[in-house]
């Protein structure tokens, strides 16, 4: 099997992704978007110490794992919070900063 | 250097007979007296408020008289001692200090600061003592008191202070004292307006005094008289001549001389009492003391003189045309004022030989112009502050003792002999046909100059005398003719209270003797030689008894012009239209038109311009700057919409043409 079909693949996965958090406005649904892509590097890195025979990308995927691990409890618990206080999940919602 | 400065002070004497000074020693040191006791006098009344009502102004007559106290027991004093110890200095303290340099504050007792200090304490007094009755209805006679005080308290400050900053302290206690006393009534709007004249033009003149003394010190590193003076006989003469100037300048604001005359008009608007103050005792003569006293430096700097001696000469001439004109009595006589100073400043232009004369006369003048100020504050008294003397005539009848009183100032100010101004005058105008040691052409002008404003002095003064006194009555309810009446209130012409009156009689009798008793052996000129110095006189270039003779000439016509245009004919009520020159006098011969025209609007536009430069450079650079931070930043605020989305968008939009331009660059 052609190991270029994983990459184009990832781009594909990564571009949803991309589409997902600029077009929704829904916060979970946002969040699911950054997951998407997180998750197409995370094929892209795999991909590539196959490529190579090096295991840095694979490790490197581990790494973001953890990582989006940790942002999903704290992006989550942002969520909640303003859902809270604002009853509603838009982004666009989320403007106290602006003037 | 050290060994330098001894030897200059040594050579410093300049004219035969000038005396050292020497330590003030024995009842001179009581000199602070002087000045302490009516600045207290002032003090007690400002500060103890309505609770002094009662007995302020019989205090401020106290204050004032125990100064001509202690003043006459100086003069007696110096006059006990022998001439060339006449000059006495009086260390008070030690006022600044400042590294190597130290200025202390004296006081200088010798025969001219004296003779300043019995005219100021003794008209001064004497117009307390009028004042009690003249303000008696005023319901401000205290704070009148204090001020009066306060301005006996700067004059004699003034002249007795040794050094010229002291000076400066009294020169602008009196030009404070005077904006005070302008502007006593300053409720009526005119009032305030001619106060606030009187004490912008008096700062024109201390700007002249200041540059004065700062040219001094940086010449001579000092400003004490006695330094001062010492050094200034080997100094340069373009130094001396630009300090005489500022010192002329100075005088001009103070004595009201030309261009600087345009104040004392207006001045009249304060109390009459005050008019006689500043007019002949503790301000306008102020001019004349600083030049006398700063002879020394004119005596290096023959130009600055020339320049004193020729707007003496102005304004002699200037003031006796005004006073022409005048229907005000009040106005004439400061008009009359401004022409007697100029014959003192003219006096004193003219060196050595005018400084003793210029003294003399303004002793003179002093009681002459304070006893006729005081008559025609009692017409004043007597005909509800009537001022205008078209609205007087035949006053001899009502008011006998002030008709006398202000006769004898008349005739005094004439120059009849034997009365006061006969024998200061005289003296004037027979000095300026010796100006220049009698060649050139200065003794002509300035002789011809003091000869003619003599003739046109006694018109006028007849003029008012007549106008007042004589002809026939044209006050209010009484027939002026046969088909016109004045419809106003009726007119009770009375006699003022003894309390005016006395002080009139005094001031009457010194106007009748002072000069002639002063005049005997030319006792005032002795009198005044340990500061002016002995001077041998030239021949004037007309024979003495000329000049007499010719001045009596035009002085008896001047006199019975006016006496057959104001007392032989009718006098109209409403004033003719008149010629040019009377129309032009009587407007002051446009001083205030070519003030506004040269100084006050030029000076109006370059502060209108300089506040337009301000706000539209200084100002619209700083805030055309803030504006231009300010517009940035509402355009760059566009760019931050506040919605998450657009800003990953931008993040992708430049993720991706940044990765664009690396795989551009690459393939």
């Amino acid at each position: 099997m052609n190991l270029s079909n994983y990459l184009v693949l990832a781009s594909v996965l990564f571009s949803i992704g991309a589409m997902a958090v600029l077009l929704r406005r829904n916060a979970i649904i946002v969040f699911m978007g950054v997951e998407l892509m997180l998750n197409a590097a995370n094929l892209a890195f795999v991909t590539f110490a196959r490529m190579h025979g090096d295991l840095s990308g694979q490790v490197m995927a581990f790494f973001v794992m953890v990582v989006a691990a940790a942002e999903v409890v704290i992006g989550l618990a942002i969520i909640l919070a303003i859902f809270r206080t604002r009853q509603s999940a838009s982004v666009d919602d989320v403007n106290l900063l602006k003037s | 250097m050290t060994s330098v400065l001894p030897a200059l002070v040594m050579s410093g004497s300049q004219v035969e007979g000038v005396a050292a000074a020497v330590p003030a020693t024995g009842v001179l040191s009581l000199a602070w007296l002087l000045v302490a006791l009516p600045l207290v006098g002032a003090a007690v009344l400002l500060l103890a408020g309505r609770r002094a009502d009662g007995w302020g102004h019989w205090f401020g007559v106290a204050a004032s008289g125990s100064a001509f106290v202690v003043g006459a027991v100086l003069m007696v004093a110096t006059l006990g001692a022998p001439a060339q110890e006449r000059v006495a200095d009086l260390h008070l303290f030690e006022w600044i200090s400042a590294g190597a340099f130290t200025l202390d504050a004296g006081l200088r007792i010798d025969p001219l600061s004296l003779t300043f200090v019995m005219l100021v304490t003794f008209v001064g007094t004497l117009i307390h003592v009028y004042s009690v009755a003249y303000m008696e209805h005023d319901t401000s006679r205290r704070r009148f008191f204090a001020y009066l005080n306060l301005f006996v308290a700067a004059m004699l400050l003034l002249v007795l202070a040794d050094s010229y900053v002291l000076l400066f302290v009294g020169w602008e206690g009196v030009g404070l004292a005077s904006y005070l006393l302008i502007g006593f009534w300053n409720h009526d709007l005119p009032n305030a307006v001619a106060a606030k004249k009187a004490f912008v033009a008096n700062r024109v003149g201390d700007v002249g005094l200041l540059v004065a003394i700062m040219i001094l010190f940086a010449a001579f590193g000092a400003t004490d008289f006695e330094t001062v003076f010492g050094l200034a006989s080997g100094a340069n003469e373009g130094l001396l001549t630009a300090a005489g100037l500022m010192l002329l300048l100075a005088a001009c604001g103070k004595s009201a001389q030309f261009p600087l005359q345009a104040w004392l008009g207006d001045a009249m608007a304060g109390p009459t009492p005050v008019s006689a103050l500043i007019h002949a005792a503790t301000m306008v003569t102020a001019g004349v003391y600083l030049v006398v006293r700063s002879a020394p430096v004119y005596e290096g700097a023959p130009n600055a003189l020339l320049v004193v001696a020729i707007v003496g000469a102005i304004t002699l001439i200037f003031g006796a045309v005004v006073g022409c004109a005048k229907d005000d009595i009040k106005k004439t006589l400061a008009a009359s004022t401004m022409s007697q100073i100029g014959y003192m400043m003219l006096a004193a232009g003219l060196g050595p030989i005018g400084y003793a004369f210029a003294i003399f006369h303004l002793l003179t003048h002093g009681f002459f112009k304070a006893g006729m100020f005081l008559g025609a504050g009692s017409v004043m008294h007597g005909m509800h502050n009537e001022v205008d003397m078209r609205r007087y005539g035949a006053l001899r009848r009502y008011m006998k003792i002030t008709w006398i009183t202000f006769g004898l100032g008349w005739l005094a100010i004439l120059g009849v002999p034997p009365f006061s101004g006969f024998w200061s005058k005289d003296k004037i105008i027979e000095s300026a046909f010796a100006a220049d040691g009698g060649t050139g052409w200065q003794p002509w002008v300035f002789g011809t100059v003091a000869l003619v404003g003599a003739g046109i002095t006694a018109f006028y003064m007849s003029r008012l005398f007549f106008m007042t006194f004589h002809g026939s009555s044209r006050w209010p309810g009484h027939r002026v003719s046969e088909t016109e009446t004045v419809d106003e209130p009726v007119q009770d012409p009375h006699e003022s209270p003894a309390l005016m009156i006395w002080p009139m009689v005094v001031l009457a009798a010194g106007s009748v003797a002072l000069g002639g008793v002063l005049a005997i052996g030319n006792a005032f000129e002795h009198w005044l030689e340990p500061v002016t110095g002995h001077v041998e006189h030239h021949d004037p270039v007309l024979p003495i008894p000329l000049i007499i003779t010719l001045t009596l000439v035009l002085v008896i016509a001047g006199a019975f012009l006016a006496w057959r245009q104001y007392a032989a004919s009718p006098v109209a009520v409403v004033p003719p239209r008149g010629s040019v020159l009377t129309r032009a006098a009587r407007r002051d011969l446009y001083q205030d038109e070519v003030n506004e025209g040269l100084l006050m609007r030029p000076g109006q536009y370059l502060t209108r311009s300089l506040v337009y430069g301000d706000r539209q450079v200084v100002d619209g650079s700083v805030t055309g700057l803030a504006r231009v931070v300010a517009g940035s930043g509402e355009l760059a605020r566009r760019w931050q919409t506040g919605y998450v989305r657009s800003y990953a968008a931008t993040m992708v939009i430049g993720v991706v043409l940044l990765a664009a331009v690396v795989l551009a660059f690459r393939i």
